[in-house]
């Protein structure tokens, strides 16, 4: 067993990393909450209060690590309609109750919820969710606010709204739409443009930065009133001590009709469904790979949302994207979660009135944004690469809760998966016959290597998913397991999607998960999902080389190294670096590697965030195999937000000998004494008098990089000049 | 104790394609384990029939094969139940059918019936053949019950006569006795733990049971535990068929009810969908 740490004083030392993603979490979740309020029909405190509640309950009593709660995007849709067809009052109702029921589910430990559902179907009712979202808040971003019936309509007239904006006449809406243009730009923008200094403040709080400086321009320089239209501003938002005082009122008259249940039902899923898939997604992001502990998660979730509801809030979800930020900004316990609200208190205590100069164009933008990102071509192209049928059922899920609502739109996913699965196996006695018969048997081999055996039988979908997910789960990460298909006639999708995510957690913590077995299904054809996402399509580039390959090429015969341009997705090395704790590398490409393999000079892909947070990187790195052992370090060049980081607890390492060195690099590492040691002066002249890379060892290599994008050929003759000499200076 | 437990063995005679394959395995089984062996059938009394079925046994006559052939009219499942006790039968065989095109094997209804009832050992197979096919890997249940030494013992008996090279005894670990659920990393290693615990526990009571068997019948046998995750009573039959076991041998089930069909339990799950030839000891 490993030795227990010392909690507190751990929990004490992260405080102010915490402290500070907190601070930048809440920068996001500021603009978010009003705006998704706004979306929802709901007072636009309503979203702030939501993540001040949650924060504050989910970071005390939940079981998940660094998880950030609040509003959610997927709950817009059934909020919306709650509060349209009940009333404000009832609506707060509703949301208390599904809180209940949120508690329920938490108690029967149905954290395994949402392996439910098909995974495509689930895709499909979060792009309708997109869509809805996207589709009325366009209207609103370009000054043109319209109310119709369906959801449909709403997509069908932006065509006209963006014809209509490009005629106002009225000054006021040509200032709302700009606004909101500008907005959405930044959005887009933001996660292209990868400098530091423009990173430290989220799109969201730029876009609220850059409104109320606008505002007061035109207050104290120009004299003059703020030329957006009256209606397309914010409306007042109260002050604190308003909030605490003056309590919404929650009426429960409505409790006894169907309309009210049916909201219930809808928030209740929705909530659950958006918090499991995202507490599942930041998980894979966790530094120290924990585990969340869902059931708990779900109790305080459904604790928080029925707070929220009793205090003018709405569903207290775990929101993905808010999670990712606070993963990346350092966050490593909950206390994030709670200084996140901590500091949006602060705001709306510091700053309420200020908030009414946020334009709403500007404020739905961003949620038009979200809402693109929820149902982006690339998620259809990508399940269209998995498999026609899965396009078949996304569309199927996506229509029919546009058209009937979301607990109709995601039954009817389930159904047309279960028809699918029917037609593709021309056998419908496989599914009735064997649906409750425990087909999974695990076991533990007997030899030196003892690693686990799970054998599945008949068939293994969605339906049935939860058995080999509850024996996978009995199996800590450092083990070796092998997945046996070979008995089984029919893996679907969901399944195989599934296995490759716990395949993922599997390497990276260390052990190995195998699956086999599906060859045979290969022969007969019968598994087209398998056959797909076991067999991947190998692609060879090497025929028509970039004209950048090209160079690469002849680089490679110019300094006698060899080289690849193929994908390879041997990329295990990479995980011992500090800088890939958050991130998950892809693959590497173009490689070029010298003779004694030990320098490699590669382009990567890896992807920042999960779910539909997720942003995809390309790089080009510098690894080399050091052959000694070195202390675990991170060399960068000092910046004004070292300085910054610094107070939030990342302290430099200073050399008293080399100021000049002290000043210009930002060197950081768990073990001083071992890197003062390392940092010979001849190692310490050498990057006086060279370029600045960021530079890393993990202990037995190094990898050297410049920016975050694809270097061209100059920059790579320079980095391996760069890498040759420095190996030389440290051997 | 040991001597001899299968002294009659049983066999219902139908003459389905299937009639040369399933006398002939009786019939090396009978000689196998020294035992009479009596042929049921269902019907009226004809020279025509027996003739056949004589014919059929020739060679093993000529081994000295100790056999009575019996015909009886009325209900199949009766009939085979009432004379196997008036023969005193201990060991009863019935064939399983096979699924058209498909490698699965299910009892039909009246054999299912008898398997039910019988009061003695009953012996399924699910491929009989003419030709000898060797029984390589016996597996057998080592489940916490009265019942499981003397399956056990049974196990070793037959593995000996027929000469097998290999016995796993499995155990089946339920979740209900794990009884820690894996929530977080805390709540893993806990389970992990109480997981080794019961599984030392289990290995220690099957290993004393195994040195309570005459050496005679264990010496040549490799034996082998081994612990399983999974349904009781379906996971060793998912087990046998994943080691590619040529016998599985368990328990006689403790008592079927309706409720029990409905929610297959046990041998119920065996008898839906059998992995090999399953031996049940009564």
């Amino acid at each position: 067993m490993t030795p227990k740490k010392n909690n507190i004083s751990l929990f004490i030392k992260q405080l102010p990393k915490n402290i500070f993603s907190g601070f930048v979490v809440s920068l996001i979740a500021l603009p978010l909450g009003l705006g998704l309020a706004m979306a929802s029909d709901a007072p636009a405190i309503a979203g702030v209060i939501t993540a001040i509640i949650g924060g504050v309950i989910v970071s005390i009593l939940g079981g998940s690590h660094v998880t950030i709660t609040g509003p959610g995007n997927g709950l817009v849709g059934v909020t919306l309609v709650a509060i349209t067809t009940l009333g404000l009052e009832s609506a707060y109702a509703a949301i208390v109750c599904s809180g209940v029921l949120l508690m329920i589910l938490g108690f029967l430990r149905m954290g395994n919820l949402a392996d439910f559902f098909p995974s495509s179907a689930i895709q499909g009712m979060l792009a309708a969710i997109g869509l809805i979202i996207l589709g009325k808040q366009f209207h609103i971003m370009f000054g043109h606010k319209i109310s119709r019936e369906n959801t449909i309509d709403y997509l069908i007239e932006i065509p006209y709204t963006i014809n209509d904006a490009l005629h106002y006449e009225n000054t006021g809406l040509i200032y709302a739409a700009v606004a909101g243009v500008i907005s959405l730009l930044i959005m887009v923008f933001y996660s292209k443009i990868r400098n530091k200094y423009l990173q430290l403040i989220p799109a969201p709080m730029w876009i609220v930065l850059l409104s109320i400086g606008f505002s007061y321009y035109f207050e104290l320089v120009l004299h003059q009133d703020n030329p957006i239209a009256k209606d397309y501003m914010i409306p007042a938002i109260p002050s604190f001590s308003e909030i605490t005082t003056q309590l919404p009122e929650v009426s429960f008259l409505n409790v006894g009709s169907l309309a009210f249940w049916g909201s219930v039902l809808s928030l209740t899923l929705i909530a659950s469904i958006e918090s499991l898939l995202s507490i599942k997604a930041v998980d894979k992001l966790d530094p120290e790979k924990r585990r969340s502990n869902v059931n708990r998660d779900l109790k305080a979730i459904g604790l928080g949302t029925i707070g929220s509801g009793f205090l003018g809030g709405l569903n207290v979800v775990t929101v993905i994207a808010r999670s990712s930020v606070n993963v990346n900004n350092g966050g490593t316990n909950r206390s994030s979660n709670f200084f996140h609200a901590f500091f949006l208190v602060v705001f709306i205590v510091l700053f309420s009135t200020q908030l009414t100069r946020i334009p709403l164009p500007a404020l739905m933008a961003i949620l038009v944004y979200t809402g693109y990102k929820l149902a982006s071509p690339d998620l259809i192209k990508k399940i269209f690469s998995v498999g026609k049928e899965q396009l078949i059922i996304f569309f199927v899920t996506l229509l029919s809760t546009l058209k009937f609502g979301l607990i109709i739109g995601i039954s009817a996913g389930v159904l047309i998966t279960i028809i699918i699965h029917f037609i593709i196996n021309k056998n419908v006695t496989l599914f009735l016959r064997h649906w409750v018969k425990p087909n999974v048997l695990m076991f533990r081999e007997d030899d030196a290597k003892s690693s686990y055996y799970v054998s599945v039988k008949h068939f293994c979908t969605f339906a049935n998913f939860y058995r080999l997910k509850q024996k996978l789960d009995a199996i800590s990460e450092e083990n070796d397991v092998i997945v046996d298909f070979s008995m089984c006639e029919f893996v679907d999708h969901t399944v195989m999607e599934n296995l490759n995510n716990y395949q993922g957690t599997f390497t990276k913590k260390g052990g190995h998960f195998d699956i086999v077995g599906l060859d045979m299904h290969d022969a007969d054809s019968k598994h087209p999902f398998a056959l797909r996402k076991t067999v991947p399509v190998p692609k060879f580039f090497g025929y028509n080389l970039t004209k950048r390959q090209e160079n690469l090429e002849n680089i490679a015969i110019d300094y006698g190294l060899e080289y690849s341009p193929d994908k390879n997705k041997e990329v295990g090395f990479l995980n011992e670096f500090l800088y890939f704790k958050t991130k998950q590398a892809n693959y590497v490409y173009n490689e070029l590697i010298d003779k004694s393999k030990d320098v490699k000079l590669f382009d990567i892909e890896f992807s920042e965030g999960e779910f539909i947070a997720k942003e995809v990187i390309r790089t080009s790195m510098l690894h080399i195999n050091l052959n000694i052992s070195a202390p675990v370090f991170s060399l960068d060049r000092e910046s004004l937000i070292d300085k910054v980081y610094a107070l939030a607890g990342f302290s430099d390492i200073n050399f008293e000998k080399h100021a000049d060195f002290s000043k210009r690099f930002h060197l950081v590492g768990e073990n001083q004494d071992n890197i003062k040691a390392f940092f010979s002066d001849d190692l310490v002249r050498f990057f006086e008098s060279n370029p600045y890379y960021h530079l890393e060892s993990n202990g037995s290599s190094l990898l050297i990089f410049s920016k975050q994008r694809i270097a061209s050929t100059k920059e790579i003759k320079a980095l391996l000049d760069f890498g040759k000499r420095l190996k030389s200076v440290i051997s | 104790m040991i001597n001899n437990i299968f002294h009659t063995i049983g066999i219902g005679v139908a003459f389905s394609p299937n009639l040369k394959a399933n006398i002939y395995e009786a019939a090396r089984l009978s000689l196998f384990f020294e035992s009479k062996l009596v042929l049921i059938h269902v019907g009226d009394q004809s020279s025509e029939k027996e003739q056949q079925i004589l014919d059929i046994l020739q060679p093993f006559i000529e081994e000295n094969l100790n056999y009575e052939i019996v015909f009886k009219t009325g209900e199949p499942v009766d009939v085979i139940l009432s004379i196997s006790e008036e023969k005193k039968v201990s060991l009863l065989i019935l064939g399983a059918l096979q699924k058209e095109n498909f490698v699965k094997y299910y009892l039909g209804s009246i054999a299912r019936k008898i398997t039910r009832q019988a009061k003695c050992s009953i012996l399924l197979l699910i491929k009989p053949s003419v030709e000898r096919l060797p029984c390589q890997h016996v597996v057998v249940n080592g489940l916490k019950n009265p019942k499981t030494k003397q399956t056990i013992s049974a196990a070793y008996y037959v593995s000996h006569k027929l000469q097998s090279k290999k016995i796993t005894i499995v155990e089946e670990i339920t979740k209900q006795e794990v009884a820690v659920s894996v929530d977080d990393d805390k709540s893993l290693r806990k389970s992990v733990i109480v997981r080794e615990r019961i599984k030392l526990r289990e290995d220690s009571r099957v290993k004393k049971i195994i040195s309570e068997i005459p050496e005679a019948y264990t010496c040549g046998i490799q034996t082998k535990t081994q612990s399983i995750f999974g349904k009781r009573g379906y996971s060793i039959g998912h087990y046998a068929q994943f080691v590619r076991a040529d016998l599985l041998v368990m328990n006689a089930p403790e008592k079927t009810s309706f409720w029990d069909r409905l929610f297959p339990h046990d041998i119920e799950h065996i008898l839906s969908e059998l992995p090999t030839d399953v031996l049940i000891i009564q």
